[in-house]
């Protein structure tokens, strides 16, 4: 067994577990937060991405032992006190989820890409981007006019409070 | 319509959960005491069991129990059951072999359960169950429908004779010889449709919880029907009887048919928990739903399609085999037969239809509906056919099919169907102009400039949904009547539930069922909650499958709202001292017509609690209830087109338009309906490009069993799509609704390999063209042509 201290969606957590416990069951079963899923055992579907230390990860190819100590945030971290966050909002205006099950990684996906990317995102890259996050619900239509449009948003705004 | 009424495009009320992570599916579930659940399978396509040792495994660490086949069959667990009686056109019962939730004797697929661990993690359940020693003596085995078929075969179950389990035929044999017979022209191609896993990205899992003390099961399962598996449990698996058992299908993430069917691992689960006397969950990983997950199509077909010297179909013949898997499924009777055939008249007068369908048992995972259920291998075959036909009389595909569609309705079909409404033409003419179909000889000669191969293809598809009439359907097989229920109870203070039968796993239904709502009486949508998925909230349903939930599901809710503003409109009249014929219902109000006297809806609905001063014998409350049964299937229909760019150096096929044009009927949301036909249009792509089932022919392994082999498609594989509608009413129920689920899935296959089939200039190219199938075909033709 081992013990295991993240800091989660701003709060700490401590919980003990197997060696072999993958990030993405310790935080879903030792942190209860189940928001983060599991679609596949092979790195495929980015059902689980997380952001560790501000970047995005596939939390079911790491070990909970290798995340001690970093910042983790999940898809229950990104919305501030209630109010959806931009990529959030823009997945339910344009209806970029169906059966919700991929969404928690997807808009954790878009919320890294849209700030790796400054703002200079088009819709050949955002489909390039998500290679690593399989949805079968919405054909990745929607998605991908989610992703745009909360760019346009996130980087508008950006670029209007530095005016 | 209203800001949030009928074809309102409204945001979905349920997206703030998943967005957020708060969605609740089954894995999600934890209870006090719950352990976990790992099956041993079996790692052999077919073989004798000879001996099972669980010894080590349960002096492993953590290990609660591990159970068998033997125990299961004596405690009375039942064996699993075919929902549909098919029979051969001898008179004879099809011939269905034993499926047990855990097998006892033989295994006839690789993943066919033998035994359950249950023990204090998953993990530790895991490591137990490689412990388990299970003797096996290897039998040959066989994977597919014609080896199956085949002298010598391996017999897969004794009940099943040359591994046939019907042979089955509808339509006019004699008249459709006579029409071929006669014809000016025959065009005679054979249709493989590809082996498919359905693969919902949310695994399915199962939690089983006995109480000891009520003598009471709670079953949480991925179902898209949790009625049906309550009452298949409780009827035919004797888990318990049906006042004892509770099935709850909570958020279900997708399910695309593979989560209709009531599995092993449900009915161990609930087992095993009364043996163990602990919660038992279950959650698949990916590779076990590749290997326990019902698959979808697997049709190998012969048609000849005989034309008349004016182009006109005079008749159509079809000779299929379907590969049902090691064992029958819920609905896999159903899918090849009347869901399959009673289509092959797709939008075309064909006087005389005859199809013969052979369904075969062979080594592999189950078969069964997936997203379209028999009306894609309808499709494929006969708009392959078209195509390949007008190519033979060259002339355009799309005067051949306009010489050919059916124009007045309703039209009854030689194959059972009664078209009820439908404006093909609308839907061919929107395509080709959207598509600029005329404009395209001019793109080909630039992508041939660049050195590739430009193709454009089209499909008119047909479907049959809103399933079904259940005297229809009984009458044609059908274990179930296939009506729906919904219940309408409205609060004190006027905010309203509606109960339904139907389940949401993506349809959106908190949404449109409270637009719906929203339109007969005026309120938000916010008022408005949508239950679902609760054996013990709803009394029963018969769920979503088959684009049913918006005809038939709403059309129940439509039956029960008639019922509530009945009464309301009574109490209001009582209390406004007018003539109930006098009241109407708008804007959250019921007024007095022609008057300013006016009752907002939450005062007519205290006073039916308060029950102050209601009309004389009337009793108090405001809930009503209905159950709707459809007079006839539903009819969507539409043409697809795409335009694709193979390039010849490496086979790869880039999709650069691909528009559809529907018909749906009245539409509720269009947000949602589009996003239905996005999801739909992409398996369909992912269908004919890149997905494929494949096994070992000589072992029986399957080799497709993680998404590292099993190509899923990915963001990038797409294009974004062009959509419109061109609706008809559908005249058959309340709101006009056709159905919108499945379309994608059935019109688009035929039309990308039309496509790439004309830019190859190469008819023959089997699913899905890969880029090395596309390549090979190339390079066969370059190697005729140089020997030429």
């Amino acid at each position: 067994m081992a013990k295991v201290t993240l800091t989660v969606n701003g709060r700490t957590m401590s919980g003990e577990c197997d060696d072999r416990t993958l990030l993405v069951h310790f935080i879903r079963e030792k942190l209860g937060l189940t928001g983060t899923h599991v679609g596949c055992d092979t790195t495929q579907c980015g059902a689980c991405v997380v952001h560790m230390d501000g970047r995005s990860v596939k939390s079911c190819s790491i070990l909970a032992v290798q995340a001690s100590g970093s910042t983790v945030t999940t898809i229950e971290g990104i919305a501030a006190q209630g109010e959806l966050h931009p990529v959030q909002a823009a997945f339910n205006q344009h209806h970029g989820l169906q059966c919700g099950f991929c969404t928690p990684g997807m808009v954790m996906t878009a919320v890294d890409m849209i700030a790796r990317h400054g703002g200079a995102l088009d819709e050949a890259t955002v489909r390039h981007e998500l290679e690593g996050n399989i949805c079968r619900c919405t054909g990745y239509h929607n998605i991908v006019k989610a992703v745009l449009s909360a760019n346009e948003e996130m980087h508008g705004a950006a670029r209007q409070a530095a005016e | 319509m209203g800001m949030e009424g009928i074809g309102a495009r409204v945001a979905r009320k349920e997206d703030k959960r998943f967005l957020t992570g708060k969605g609740r599916y089954t894995d999600d579930m934890i209870v006090p005491g719950m352990k976990f659940a790992y099956f041993v399978r079996s790692p052999h396509a077919h073989a004798r069991i000879t001996g099972i040792d669980v010894s080590a495994a349960k002096a492993m660490p953590g290990v609660i129990d591990v159970l068998d086949g033997k125990q299961l069959q004596a405690d009375g667990i039942g064996n699993l059951i075919c929902g549909w009686m098919i029979h051969s056109k001898d008179g004879s019962p099809m011939k269905m072999g034993a499926w047990r939730p855990l097998a006892v004797d033989t295994v006839r697929y690789v993943g066919d359960a033998v035994a359950i661990v249950v023990a204090d993690t998953a993990a530790e359940a895991r490591d137990a169950a490689e412990a388990v020693v299970v003797d096996y003596d290897e039998l040959p085995a066989v994977t597919t429908s014609l080896a199956a078929l085949g002298e010598g075969a391996p017999q897969i179950h004794p009940e099943a004779p040359g591994n046939l389990i019907f042979d089955w035929q509808i339509g006019d044999g004699a008249a459709t010889d006579a029409a071929i017979a006669s014809a000016a022209h025959v065009t005679e191609i054979e249709i493989h449709n590809n082996r498919l896993s359905p693969n919902p990205m949310e695994p399915r899992a199962t939690l089983g919880i006995y109480d000891s003390a009520e003598d009471h099961f709670t079953c949480y399962t991925t179902s898209q029907n949790p009625h049906v598996a309550r009452l298949v449990m409780s009827a035919f698996y004797n888990v318990a009887p049906e006042n004892k058992l509770r099935v709850i299908a909570p958020d279900v993430g997708g399910g695309f048919g593979s989560k209709i069917y009531i599995y092993p691992e449900e009915i161990v689960c609930l087992w095993a928990s009364k043996k163990t006397g602990v919660p038992v969950k279950w959650t698949s990983d990916r590779t076990e739903a590749f290997l326990t997950d019902a698959h979808g199509r697997d049709h190998v077909s012969k048609v000849k399609m005989a034309f008349d010297k004016d182009h006109r179909i005079i008749g159509l013949k079809v000779d299929t085999i379907a590969n049902l898997g090691a064992y029958m499924s819920l609905f896999s009777s159903a899918v090849p037969t009347y869901l399959y055939a009673t289509l092959l008249s797709g939008q075309y007068a064909i006087p005389a239809i005859h199809a013969n369908v052979r369904t075969v048992y062979t080594n592999t995972v189950p078969v069964d509906a997936y997203r379209g259920a028999g009306r894609p291998e309808a499709t494929y075959l006969l708009e392959r056919t078209m195509e390949t036909a007008a190519r033979e009389l060259g002339i355009s595909p799309a005067e051949l099919r306009r010489k050919n569609f059916i124009r007045s309705f309703p039209y009854q079909t030689p194959v059972i169907m009664n078209y009820d409404a439908g404006d093909y033409e609308a839907s061919l003419s929107a395509a080709m102009q959207a598509a600029d179909w005329d404009g395209f000889p001019a793109r080909r000669a630039q992508s041939e400039a660049r050195g590739k191969k430009r193709g454009i293809g089209m499909s008119c598809y047909i479907e049959a949904c809103g399933i079904a009439p259940s005297q229809a359907v009984g009458s044609l097989g059908a274990g179930v009547g296939l009506w729906e229920s919904a219940e309408v109870r409205v609060n004190a203070v006027g905010t309203i539930e509606v109960l339904t039968g139907s389940h949401s796993h993506g349809q959106g239904h908190e949404t449109t069922f409270a637009q719906l709502v929203a339109d007969r009486l005026g309120v938000p949508i916010a008022s408005v909650n949508i239950v679902h998925g609760d054996t013990d909230k709803v009394q029963m349903g018969m769920g979503t499958y088959g684009s049913r939930s918006g005809a038939v599901g709403m059309s129940a809710i439509v039956k029960a709202l008639d019922k509530v503003e009945m009464k309301a409109k009574k109490i209001a009249a009582h209390l406004m001292e007018a003539d109930e014929s006098d009241i109407v219902i708008e804007n959250g109000e019921l007024k007095v017509a022609g008057t300013d006297k006016s009752l907002p809806w939450f005062q007519v609905a205290l006073a039916a609690y308060t029950a102050h001063n209601l009309p004389a014998g009337m009793e108090p409350g405001l809930k009503e209830g209905a159950f709707y049964d459809p007079s006839n299937f539903t009819f969507p229909a539409g043409c697809y087109i795409a335009e694709v760019e193979v390039d010849p150096e490496t086979g790869k096929t880039e999709i650069l338009q691909f528009v559809a044009a529907d018909d749906f009927g009245n539409i509720i949301n269009p947000l949602i309906v589009e996003g239905q036909v996005h999801g739909g249009l992409a398996q369909g792509i992912g269908q004919a490009l890149l997905e494929e089932v494949r096994y070992d022919e000589a072992t029986g392994q399957i080799l497709t069993a993680s998404y590292m082999d099993y190509a899923m498609p990915r963001a990038d594989d797409l294009p974004s799509f062009t959509l419109s509608h061109q609706n008809t009413p559908c005249p058959g129920n309340p709101l006009g609704i056709k159905g919108c689920g499945e379309a994608g899935a059935i019109g688009s296959p035929p039309a990308l390999i039309n496509a790439i089939t004309d830019a190859i200039g190469i008819n023959d190219l089997t699913m899905p063209a890969t880029p090395l199938k596309v390549w090979s075909a190339l390079q066969g033709s370059s190697m005729r042509m140089a020997a030429e």
